[in-house]
This record gives C-alpha cells, sequence and structure tokens, in this order.
C-alpha cells in the first residue's frame, strides 16, 4: 500500500473515530462496569438522553450539534483521569468527572488546561469559593449543604429545638463520607445536639457492629452518606433492629431506587435529600420518551427515565447545556471555546421562567452563577420513599442551608487550598 | 448483669453468626483448594454469578437481554413469568454444574501439569471473565433476591433475653437460618466424602492426584464434581448475603472476608474453614465494639486481616491446615 493510501485511510479513520470539530463536545466520564455500575448507568443514561434530545428535537445548542463521547472509568480515579487525558483533545468543553476522587486529581490539570470542571452535589465542597477555584463549578448544592439541609429539616420535625438531642452520621469511612463532619460538629454547637460518628469501611456488606451500636445508643436520627452496596444494607441493617425510618436521612448519593428496593417495603418511610426533582411528571420528560427513547436513540433501553439517578444525569446536562446557550450569546460565537465556556457556566442564571420553558418547571430551584460563588443556592428538598407505590415523593419544597456557618468552612478550606498552590484570588 | 458485659455478650452473638456467613464463602475455597490444590481466586465471582442466576431465573429475565436489544433493536427484558423459588434454585444449582463443565473443559483441562501459580493465574483470568459475563447476562442492576428467608429481629430471642437481663438481644433471623444451612451443608459435605464412592474418590484426589489417577479415578471428573459442590456451596452464599444487600457485582467482595478465614482455618479443612470463620466474626466484631470507638471505629476491613497474619507467625498451616514438610 502506497503511503497516500496509508494516510487518506488514517485521516478517514479520524475523521469517522473523532467528533466533528465544530460540535460541542461534552465527554461523559461514565461508569457503566465495576461495584458503582447500578448508580453510573442511569446518570450516564440521563446525561447522554438530555443532549440527544437537544440534538433531535432542537438541532443542538444554537445550531450546533451536541456530542458526549463516553469514556468508562469504572468509578477508578486512574481511569478517570486516563479517560480526561484521552478526550480532551476532542475539544472538550467541560467535564463532569461523577466522581469525587477523579475530581480532586483532574482541579490542577483542568485549570491548567482552562476547561471548566462540573461537578453538581459531589466533589471537591470548597469548590463553590470561585475566587480561588476558577474552573470548578458545583451548583447547586454541595454536601456541606447537604448536612445543613438535613438538620434543618429535622429541626422543622423538632419546633426549631434540638438540644439534648442524638444525632449520629453513618457515614462511608473515605473523603466522600467525611465531608459533612466539620458543618454537623459546627452545627451541633449551635443547635445543642450530641454528635456521634460511625465510619463503614468499603464496600459495607458487613454492618452489623454499626447497627448494634445504634440501636444501643438510640439516637434520634441517623443521617447517611453512603454510596454503592453500602447503602442496601444500611437500609436493609436499619429495618432489621425496627429503626424508625422517617428518622433515617441519606444524602442524595443514598437515596435512589435500587438502595430501597431490597429492603422491600419495610424501607417504606426513608428519606433522601435531593437538589433535583424525582419522578418523571415534568414536561421534558415526554420529549425524551418522544424523541429520544421511542426513536431508538436513547443511551439505554429507557427502563431508567423517571429514577432518581437517570433525573440527576439530565439535570446535570442541562445545567451544561443552559452554561454553553449562555457562553454563545456572551460570545457572539456558536462553534465556543472551553474558556468561552467557563464564562457561561460562572454567568449562569435559572429563572424559574427559564425552568418552564425546558419543561422542568420546579425540577429545581432557581439561582445566579457569579464569579465568587460557584457553588449556587444551596436548595435542598427532602423526599421520601413509598415502599407499597414503589417511588420517591418529595415531602419539602427546596430551601437553603446555612450559610452563616457553612461559608466560613468554605472561606478556610479554600484559603488553605489557595496558600498551599500559591493561587491569586481571580474575583476583584 | 452490668451494661457492658450485655451488650459484649449480644456483640459476640451477632459475631458468630456473622462468622458463619463468612465461612460459607470460605468454603467454597476449601473444597477447590483441597481436591486439586487450586487456591481459586474466581470463587467470589462464582458467588455472584450464582446468585445472579437465580434471581434472573426466578423473575423470569431473559439472558443476555440487554445485548439482544442492543444488536436487534428489540425490546425484550422478561419472558412474562415467574418461576417457584425451589425451582429456580435447581435451575441455578444446574447452571453451577454447566460452569464448572466448562471450566474444567476449556481450562483446567489445557492446564493439568502446570506450577499451581499457573493454575491460580488463570482463576484471576476467570474472575475478570465472569466479572464482565454476569452483568452482560443478568444486567448490572441491583436485583431484588426474595427466596422467603424470614429477616429481621428474632421475637423470641428479644423477648427472652429481655425476661432474663432487662435488655433484649437482636439476632437477626436470617443469619440464624444462615447458621442452620451452613451446618446442613457441612453436615452434607462430610457425609459425602466419607460414605459414597464419589466422596472417597475426592478424597483419594486430595490426598495424592497420581496415586488417585493410577487406581483408575478420573480426575476430570472430580474436578467437575468438586467445582459443582463449590457452586452450589457459592450458591448458598448467594442467597444469604444477597438476601442482604441485593444481588449485584459488588456481592463478589464477600470474597475478601473469606481471605483471613482461611488463613486462620487453613486452606484443606472443612472444618478450619468453619472454626476460622466464627473466630474472625466474633474477634472483629468484639474489636470493634472495644477498641474501635478509641480508633476511629470501622475497624473490622483490617482486623481480620491482623488476626490472621498474628495465627500466621505461630501456625503458618492454619488451625487445622496440613503441615507442609519439603526435604531437599
Amino acid at each position: 500500500m502506497t503511503f497516500k493510501r496509508v494516510a487518506a485511510a488514517s485521516v478517514a479513520a479520524l475523521m469517522v473515530a473523532s467528533p466533528v470539530m465544530a460540535d460541542l463536545v461534552f465527554p461523559s466520564l461514565s461508569y457503566r462496569t465495576g461495584p458503582f455500575a447500578a448508580g453510573g448507568i442511569p446518570y450516564a443514561d440521563g446525561f447522554a438522553d438530555y443532549m440527544t434530545l437537544l440534538n433531535e428535537r432542537d438541532g443542538g445548542i444554537g445550531g450546533v450539534a451536541v456530542q458526549v463521547p463516553e469514556c468508562e472509568t469504572a468509578y477508578n480515579t486512574e481511569k478517570g483521569v486516563e479517560c480526561y487525558e484521552s478526550t480532551k483533545g476532542m475539544g472538550a468543553l467541560a467535564y463532569n468527572p461523577l466522581s469525587t476522587g477523579i475530581t480532586y486529581q483532574l482541579i490542577p490539570k483542568a485549570t491548567a488546561d482552562d476547561i471548566p470542571l462540573y461537578t453538581p452535589g459531589y466533589g471537591r465542597t470548597s469548590a463553590a469559593n470561585g475566587d480561588v477555584f476558577s474552573h470548578v463549578f458545583n451548583f447547586p448544592a454541595n454536601y456541606w449543604n447537604g448536612a445543613s439541609a438535613a438538620i434543618n429539616h429535622v429541626l422543622d420535625l423538632n419546633g426549631g429545638d434540638l438540644k439534648g438531642k442524638k444525632i449520629v452520621l453513618l457515614h462511608f469511612n473515605g473523603a466522600y463520607g467525611k465531608e459533612p463532619i466539620p458543618t454537623l460538629t459546627k452545627l451541633g454547637e449551635k443547635h445543642g445536639y450530641d454528635l456521634t460518628t460511625i465510619p463503614i469501611d468499603y464496600p459495607g456488606q458487613e454492618q452489623k457492629a454499626q447497627w448494634l451500636q445504634i440501636r444501643r445508643e438510640k439516637p434520634d436520627y441517623v443521617l447517611f452518606w453512603g454510596w454503592g452496596v453500602m447503602n442496601q444494607v444500611a437500609i436493609q441493617e436499619a429495618a432489621n433492629i425496627r429503626y424508625p425510618m422517617d428518622q433515617f436521612i441519606g444524602v442524595w448519593w443514598s437515596g435512589a431506587e435500587h438502595d430501597v428496593k431490597p429492603a422491600g417495603e419495610k424501607a417504606t418511610g426513608y428519606k433522601a435529600m435531593t437538589f433535583h426533582g424525582v419522578g418523571s411528571d415534568y414536561p421534558v420528560f415526554g420529549d425524551l420518551q418522544k424523541y429520544v427513547v421511542d426513536a431508538g436513540k436513547a443511551a439505554g433501553d429507557g427502563s431508567n427515565v423517571g429514577t432518581v439517578i437517570y433525573n440527576r444525569g439530565v439535570y446535570a446536562a442541562m445545567m451544561l447545556a443552559e452554561a454553553a446557550k449562555n457562553a454563545q450569546e456572551i460570545h457572539g460565537v456558536a462553534d465556543i471555546t472551553s474558556a468561552q465556556m467557563r464564562d457561561g457556566l460562572e454567568q449562569l442564571e435559572i429563572t424559574n421562567a427559564r425552568m418552564a420553558e425546558l419543561g422542568m418547571e420546579g425540577f429545581g430551584p432557581e439561582f445566579k452563577v457569579s464569579c465568587a460563588n460557584h457553588g449556587g443556592p444551596g436548595a435542598i428538598a427532602i423526599q421520601q420513599w413509598d415502599g407499597a407505590a414503589g417511588k420517591w415523593s418529595l415531602i419539602t419544597d427546596f430551601s437553603g442551608s446555612d450559610m452563616d456557618v457553612i461559608q466560613p468552612l468554605i472561606d478556610a478550606d479554600s484559603a488553605a487550598y489557595a496558600a498551599e498552590n500559591k493561587i491569586d484570588p481571580q474575583c476583584n | 448483669m452490668p451494661e457492658q458485659l450485655l451488650f459484649a455478650m449480644e456483640v459476640t452473638l451477632n459475631g458468630l453468626m456473622a462468622g458463619v456467613l463468612y465461612a460459607l464463602v470460605a468454603l467454597g475455597f476449601v473444597l477447590i483448594f483441597k481436591a486439586s490444590g487450586i487456591f481459586n481466586f474466581a470463587q467470589g465471582m462464582l458467588v455472584v454469578f450464582a446468585a445472579m442466576t437465580l434471581v434472573g431465573v426466578q423473575t423470569g429475565q431473559i439472558p443476555f437481554a440487554h445485548l439482544i436489544n442492543t444488536i436487534f433493536g428489540t425490546k425484550i427484558h422478561h419472558f412474562g413469568w415467574t418461576v417457584p423459588t425451589i425451582l429456580a434454585i435447581i435451575v441455578a444449582g444446574a447452571a453451577m454444574v454447566l460452569v464448572a463443565w466448562i471450566i474444567e473443559k476449556y481450562i483446567l483441562q489445557h492446564l493439568i501439569g502446570q506450577p499451581d501459580i499457573i493454575l491460580f493465574m488463570a482463576t484471576i483470568g476467570m474472575w475478570y471473565f465472569m466479572h464482565g459475563f454476569a452483568p452482560l447476562m443478568w444486567g448490572s442492576e441491583v436485583m431484588k433476591l426474595d427466596v422467603g428467608l424470614a429477616q429481621g429481629i428474632n421475637e423470641t430471642i428479644d423477648t427472652t433475653t429481655y425476661n432474663w437481663f432487662g435488655y433484649g438481644f437482636f439476632i437477626d433471623n436470617l443469619d440464624i437460618v444462615a447458621a442452620i444451612v451452613a451446618a446442613l451443608l457441612v453436615a452434607a459435605l462430610v457425609l459425602f466424602s466419607q460414605y459414597t464412592k464419589q466422596g472417597r474418590a475426592l478424597r483419594a484426589v486430595a490426598d495424592d492426584h497420581s496415586a488417585a489417577l493410577s487406581v483408575g479415578i478420573s480426575l476430570r471428573f472430580i474436578w467437575v464434581l468438586v467445582w459443582s459442590i463449590a457452586g452450589f456451596v457459592a450458591l448458598v452464599a448467594g442467597i444469604m448475603w444477597g438476601s442482604k444487600s441485593g444481588v449485584q457485582i459488588s456481592l463478589a467482595e464477600v470474597a475478601l472476608k473469606a481471605l483471613p478465614v482461611l488463613m486462620l482455618g487453613g486452606f484443606t479443612s472443612i472444618p478450619g474453614a468453619i472454626i476460622g470463620g466464627l473466630i474472625i466474626g466474633v474477634g472483629e466484631q468484639l474489636f470493634e465494639f472495644a477498641i474501635g470507638p478509641l480508633v476511629g471505629g470501622a475497624t473490622q476491613a483490617w482486623f481480620a486481616y491482623v488476626l490472621a497474619l498474628v495465627f500466621l507467625i505461630f501456625r503458618p498451616q492454619g488451625l487445622f491446615g496440613e503441615k507442609i514438610i519439603e526435604r531437599v
């Protein structure tokens, strides 16, 4: 074969394999395999399906098609970094790494590469301080908002008085699970409750000791930061010791259908925090069904549409799409760069009117991102499981968290990061 | 009676129960190692595959539905029927026999005479293969396993201990069932190996491969037999563990709990697996109860290994393992 033929074949292969450069590229660092696949699959499906909906219904964003190349991380940090390195050359506009571990590794890399990271509801909590973390966005809520929202909910249930109450934080014994401890400790000093932390090591299949301790100490509430099989076991063990399910409140990563279903109807009453709507009773899901699932273009088989984690993927994709649209408007170009995408994220405003236009009225709170605040409003609702009906329902509105306690923690942590990495504040 | 002593008694009882569940997984390792000298790294995946197959058959799930739908554009998921639990267990057991036959025919047969490390590496390959194959066949969702086993606090024990001590002990009904099943399983295995022709052949192979071959025992048959039994033990372990957490790929990690049990009990002893499981179960629960709060908790993950290592220093072959003497 001549050199010309080889070259022509190589160019043709590249054209087929790579996204067209004019497309808006949002790589999906998904995990469809491994021990956390049950959560990773619906998220990746929701993320991809929403982008497909934009392509099929609207012709993309601002007339430019969207591409979502997937790279399998198996929830492994090293693979996640490899995925980042192998996809950023495609013209990636933003990354949603879907793992706190991968996020921590990518923060300096992505900042140096001028590519924004979007980490809704996970990652480094203090990245909410845009003054230090110029390329990281974690709106609309982070773990510290979650901790505060859980305490706010408990305050509501107790007439605003938690003095002398016992609260247990049952958590994954790692960075993610330990995130809420400073906030809960500070809130304990403020509201007068006793906090006990009980760690569970990965994978968490055996939690007998932890639940015997809970049975002995009889806490008024158990807050839960778990992930993977740890969730199913914890909910089953709570049911086994007959802990009141409506006093057991999980973070949003411990509140999916597959977390509660193995325990059957005994899981009824279990609560979880959420920063987005539940179910499929929103017009956007009709469009997803019509333009994506029924058209045979869904990333999965369509069975996950409307489930908690699928909805979270849809919500994340919507935010990035809105930010891309915003960037196009700010810079007056359709083919935006990752730097322009960062600007779109930093000046994003989500209003109720816009949510209604998107067919997502009431699906999430309205908010405005700014240079200093990349974390959004921290507005969180509480959802509750009904085992008989087999569905989650929102039992509170989205409401804010105690920023008087959280903001100093964000400032202190981000200041430490800035000093360590010699970062000058970006907002003047 | 002092409150702390009552709590310690409750923790000890629960540790014994947890130990039985560890022993169930360890048994599968022991059976294969004893008969063939292979440390089966894939035993945890056998647990997952057996449990997934059970739920899949029971709920009428179509195997490889996702693959079929992707290739042909169909939307099939279920046959539209459910299968009675006992029949589903039989089908899952038969599937494990098929798996054993496939492993023997396509892997072990080609490795006869190879060093043990090669066979061990082959089982690592099997682990990876099954890690992909099982979700491909049955999906990656968490599958609810319901074979009618009681779960939750045992009322009788709770009430009785409350009347005796003024504090009701928590014992999970599922753990009691697991203990009974484990006892029956061990009894059946002992009877099988002592009183059946195949069992005696199995023991002969375990003692000396070459001698067994010289008297006409088929090594291939024995390997299929022992892998089938290990597959059945995996199915039992999968039922018990899967009932607690739902059936999912991370169930394979229960094998991590079996390793310290094997190190402690010995790789070649069925009673060793049981006793080792009980020691590890009680040890880690009591350690977490007494020392855990002083060192930040979550000690179960590493304590079992530390305990096993301490045993290794004084008794490398484990409590019931065979002492290996190599003359040079």
